[in-house]
């Protein structure tokens, strides 16, 4: 369990965290979510005690992270695949950091064998891929065998294979009932593997809410009905004051229904009698959705055109 | 957490790159090269005293200056750092287990440095009778070991606080190499103050009369001391320093 209670970072005049609570439950992974710029490291930094927070907490199982005795066995963490000296071999590296929380170096073989970097442990980490970085960096992670888990942008630049890779252990680890807390700028991304998200856009909390609902409400999911009875369900659906449109979907007549939910539309259909042929939620691009809530949060704006060459384009 | 498991750790760190082994292997071969050279030059028939001998110690203790603070920076330099205080979060702890180990080993390579350039200069020049008989003697060869023991916790303290190899080295290198020396030339106070200056009173300790101090306040005893002191106290406020940053 992670509690962050009204965690505050300034630097200078700039504010990169703002007033943020959230909670991670055991059990799930939780999407950390947020465009880039938006504090989703600096708040991990902070969970880890690397940063001090200017006001606020952030208690881990109800004690302050600085607190933990042997902290590797209770918080993991993969922020940077990069924090390792380049000329050090995956194992040195792994069993310094076993030696400073008292964990025997059976545990350095055991989590390389994990993700499957016993054939080259003995070389220089300088030498690994983003890849096998990324795989070096979840073995420090799981040195400990800590209950909760943090991994920032831990798909960043990683090939398909790579990605699965990475959203198997995630989804493995939360289904062993630990407490996974995953970032990510993108919402397409999170959906696939992230239950619960806690969304922030420059340093404040946006939502934190299930996935599912997160982008049923940002989408404005719609609803499409299917029926022969076509006036009949459109009368009573007005009747109720549910917003009904009509549409051709495959050359077959539908109504779109929105702002309300697929089983008040099944039950308001069978009240009436009327069949129904299909009856399914639509939903919209994710990156759209999470654009629209996150929009008056983004740090930086792209411009809307009329600009040349790169700049601002993707900041 | 125990002592013995932060140290460990931090000698798994220290002994898994290269440079920190070329820089203990220089900081040693360098002085004993320097003595080699000292009592070729020196005519056969006439004596050369230990101190003379261990005039080299400067260029291990250079060495042992650039090993102690690569310790830190390069931690910082690489991220490994976060990841030390991710483990280690009361920071203080992981850090005095980084600046002990520096500083044995450091102290080990200067008696090593010491013992072998007398060794090879006694070795060499026959006449000299070169040994450890008189308490200055005694202080010129043994004396490098502390001597280095407290130059790495200074360079660990300045690795701590300037945070980035290049400008912890410039200070490093360029302290004691050239500010020091040239404090003499400040007018009329330059020569008093100059003995306070902590590289000085380490040399002046190694070396005692034959220091550049005219006029020396602190016995070479109280010298040592004071060489200690300063060290002591620079790494107290780097860790006070590097406990309230950012990592």
């Amino acid at each position: 369990m992670i509690e962050v209670e009204h965690l505050t970072k300034r630097y200078g005049r700039t504010v990169a965290v703002d007033d943020l609570s959230f909670s991670v439950r055991p059990g799930r992974v939780t999407g950390f979510l947020g465009p880039n710029g938006a504090g989703k490291s600096t708040t991990m930094r902070m969970i880890l005690g690397l940063d001090r927070p200017t006001s606020g907490t952030v208690r881990i199982d109800g004690k302050p992270y600085r607190e933990l005795d042997r902290p590797l066995t209770r918080v993991g963490a993969l922020l940077d695949a990069k924090w390792v000296h380049p000329n050090r071999s995956a194992r040195a590296h792994l069993r310094w950091m076993a030696r400073t929380n008292r964990l025997p170096n059976r545990r350095v073989d055991e989590v390389l064998e994990t993700v499957g970097l016993s054939g080259v442990a003995d070389r220089r980490a300088g030498g690994f891929s983003l890849g096998m970085s990324q795989r070096l960096g979840i073995a420090a992670a799981l040195l400990g065998d800590p209950e909760i888990l943090m991994f920032d942008e831990p798909v960043n630049g990683l090939d398909p294979e790579g990605i699965l890779w990475i959203r198997q252990i995630m989804q493995r680890l939360a289904s062993e009932g630990r407490t996974v807390l995953v970032s990510s700028h993108l919402l397409s991304e999170m959906a696939q593997t992230a239950e619960e998200l806690v969304v922030i856009g420059r340093g404040k909390l946006i939502r934190q809410c299930g996935t599912a609902q997160f982008v049923d409400e940002a989408s404005g999911a719609t609803i499409r009905v299917r029926t022969p009875q076509v006036e009949r369900l459109r009368g009573a659906l007005h009747q109720e004051g549910i917003e009904v449109r009509d549409e051709v979907v495959d050359e077959l007549p539908t109504l779109v229904v929105a702002g309300t939910s697929s089983e008040r539309v099944g039950e308001i259909a069978a009240a009436q009698g009327v069949v129904l042929h299909e009856l399914s939620v639509q939903r919209g691009s994710l990156e759209q959705a999470f654009l629209q809530l996150t929009n008056e949060a983004v740090e930086y704006h792209a411009h809307d055109g009329a600009t040349t060459g790169n700049e601002g384009t993707d900041r | 957490m125990s002592a013995v498991n932060l140290i460990s750790a931090e000698s798994i760190k220290l002994f898994s790159t290269r440079s920190p082994w070329w820089c203990n292997l220089l900081a040693m071969v360098l002085p004993v090269g320097f003595a080699t050279a000292a009592v070729l030059s020196w005519p056969t028939d006439v004596p050369i005293s230990v101190t003379e001998v261990q005039m080299g110690y400067q260029f291990g203790m250079m060495l042992v200056l650039v090993m102690a603070a690569l310790a830190v920076t390069t931690e910082y330099r690489f991220g490994t750092m976060r990841t030390t205080f991710q483990a280690v979060p009361g920071r203080s702890s992981a850090l005095l287990a980084k600046t002990a180990l520096v500083a044995g080993v450091a102290g080990l390579v200067g008696l090593v440095a010491a013992l072998g350039s007398l060794g090879v200069a006694s070795v060499l020049h026959p006449v000299s009778d070169l040994g450890l008989g008189t308490a200055d003697e005694l202080r010129a060869v043994l004396g490098v070991a502390p001597v280095f023991v407290f130059s790495a916790v200074i360079a660990v303290a300045v690795g701590l606080l300037v945070r980035q190899s290049a400008g912890a080295l410039a200070l490093l290198l360029v302290w004691p190499m050239l500010v020091e020396p040239l404090v003499s030339v400040i007018p009329t106070v330059g020569e008093h103050i100059q003995q306070w200056m902590p590289f000085v009173a380490a040399d002046h300790f190694l070396r005692g009369e034959r220091s550049m101090i005219a006029d020396p306040v602190l016995s070479p005893a109280m010298a040592l001391a004071y060489f200690a002191a300063v060290s002591v106290g620079l790494l107290a406020v780097a860790l006070v320093v590097a406990r309230r940053r950012d990592a």
